[in-house]
């Protein structure tokens, strides 16, 4: 649910929970796309220093 | 046939017998995919639920997966964000055990809702005064959470490493590991509080009613210690399971008994806490509430005092006190008959908690309700165990789950003159070299 949805109403509650949703959706969203544009830049460029 | 992908340096069955293997509990998985498409073409008039019944043994089976895979979840934590690095030869399979929980528990909720085609509804349609809203939000997000911890591991498998850039995307997911663990920490705090907050704020039903911190009742809490607590002992069960099928050690004994350690402890505290829960519940809430604490035990063919005794008891203190004794985690028998006390009692609470709140009569004109689960549900719910069982085969067969794994297990050397007639080409032994990753 969005704010521009019908259902949408401005009180903690929306705020609070859909807040949280979208919060963490963006975390774990701005981490896999980090990781996979990084990767694909090192696949590119060819870098093999990776130490386990 | 397979021995491309199989890792380097351990010895695996051969590849008809595993697939003999995973035949069999095949076999059980479509038991139950069948009961699970009755269940969708036919509706919820195949199982045994009703109106006394709305939660029955599919809830059960959520909560108690849910619980049980909070080991992914505080193994993480104690990995990652505190840093206890015995744990890293323990943590892909404390992943593995969770993504199977978590996608379990949410392959059950999508036969429960009945219409799974109308399951993004509680998404899109949020009703935000609802804690299973809650749940159903951490929930999805954790089981991300666990798909990106356990994606690293599929791409370590030996020939999808030699992808350049699955390679680099397994390294890189490596290195932020600690903000997913965070966020997966984050998420199951509340979930797991939640799904006892179902039942602390049934203010109706005075069985499961608790009071509690600002809009919290004190189940809330419970639910994610015991989580917690138990969760870590499901790790080392299964572990332990799956060194006696495969009659390998896998994992060193210094994580198994930190793990085992700190469960303990956790255990010990919950126990504690549930016990003077109770004792107020028994001796404030309920009085108050107009009943006594025997009127919940009593009168029905099943549900004495005896469930109490065994889930707080034998199933919370007995293993909380092995596993905090150096001498009772050194103690193979010892450790065994803890971990599955722990994890018994886990699911006895999740059961008492969703199972007999409702077989209570709460009216003055009801009597005890029972519940049979009808045949679907028991298959249903036997199919995630097959579905987990093929999952951990696999990933046991391709994948380097264990760690400690080649250095425990040396494969024997051949005498000279017979390693040299199997020596492999030149060829095969670049194509077999190991993954760096």
């Amino acid at each position: 649910m969005f704010p521009f949805n019908f259902e949408w109403i401005w009180d903690m509650g929306h705020v609070v929970f859909m807040g949280g949703l979208w919060y963490a959706l963006t975390i774990l969203g701005i981490g896999m796309t980090y990781c996979i544009i990084k990767a694909a830049i090192d696949a590119c460029r060819g870098n093999d220093e990776h130490h386990h | 046939m397979d021995s491309a992908l199989i890792p380097k340096g351990v010895k695996r069955c051969p590849f008809p017998q595993f697939i003999l293997f995973i035949a069999i509990v095949g076999a059980v998985l479509l038991w139950g995919v069948y009961a699970m498409l009755l269940c969708w073409f036919k509706g919820l008039n195949q199982t045994n639920m009703n109106d006394f019944y709305g939660f029955a043994l599919w809830i059960w089976a959520d909560l108690a997966v849910i619980a049980v895979g909070g080991g992914a979840f505080f193994t993480g934590l104690l990995r990652y964000i505190f840093g206890k690095d015995e744990l890293k030869n323990i943590i892909n399979y404390a992943v593995l055990i969770g993504f199977i929980c978590y996608s379990s528990a949410l392959l059950i909720l999508a036969i429960d809702i009945g219409q799974p085609l109308r399951g993004w509804f509680i998404f899109w349609h949020a009703n935000v005064h609802s804690m299973l809203t809650e749940v159903a939000f951490c929930l999805s997000c954790y089981f991300g959470v666990l798909t990106i911890e356990y994606i690293p591991l599929i791409l370590e498998n030996r020939q999808i490493n030699k992808v350049p850039f699955f390679h680099h995307l397994g390294h890189n997911m490596h290195e932020i590991m600690a903000v997913f663990a965070a966020t997966g920490a984050f998420l199951s705090f509340f979930h797991q509080g939640s799904l006892g907050g179902v039942a602390g704020v049934l203010y109706g039903r005075p069985f499961a009613y608790r009071e509690g911190l600002f809009i919290w009742p004190w189940t809330f809490f419970l639910f994610t210690w015991s989580a917690a607590a138990c969760g870590p002992c499901f790790t080392i069960l299964i572990t332990k399971i799956t060194e006696t099928v495969t009659r390998k050690k896998l994992v060193k004994d210094n994580a198994i008994e930190l793990l085992a350690k700190i469960s303990g402890w956790m255990i010990l505290t919950y126990s504690i806490a549930k016990t003077a829960d109770t004792w107020h519940w028994a001796t404030v809430t309920v009085p108050s509430l107009g009943q006594t604490l025997m009127d919940f035990y009593s009168n029905n063919p099943f549900y004495g005092i005896w469930i109490l005794i065994l889930e707080i008891a034998i199933c919370g203190f007995i293993p909380a006190f092995i596993l905090i004794t150096q001498k009772g985690r050194k103690n193979s028998a010892a450790l065994w008959i803890a971990v599955f006390l722990a994890v018994t009692g886990v699911c006895i609470n999740r059961w008492v908690m969703v199972l007999q709140i409702m077989a209570i009569p709460v009216l003055t004109f009801e009597n005890w309700v029972m519940y049979l689960p009808s045949w679907q549900e028991v298959a249903t719910t036997i199919l995630p165990v097959a579905y987990g069982v093929i999952l951990v085969a696999f990933s046991y067969r391709y994948l380097p789950v264990f760690p400690n794994e080649p250095e425990l297990n040396p494969i024997e050397t051949l005498p000279p003159e017979k390693e040299k007639a199997v020596e492999p080409s030149v060829e095969l032994e670049k194509e077999l070299k190991p993954a760096e990753a």
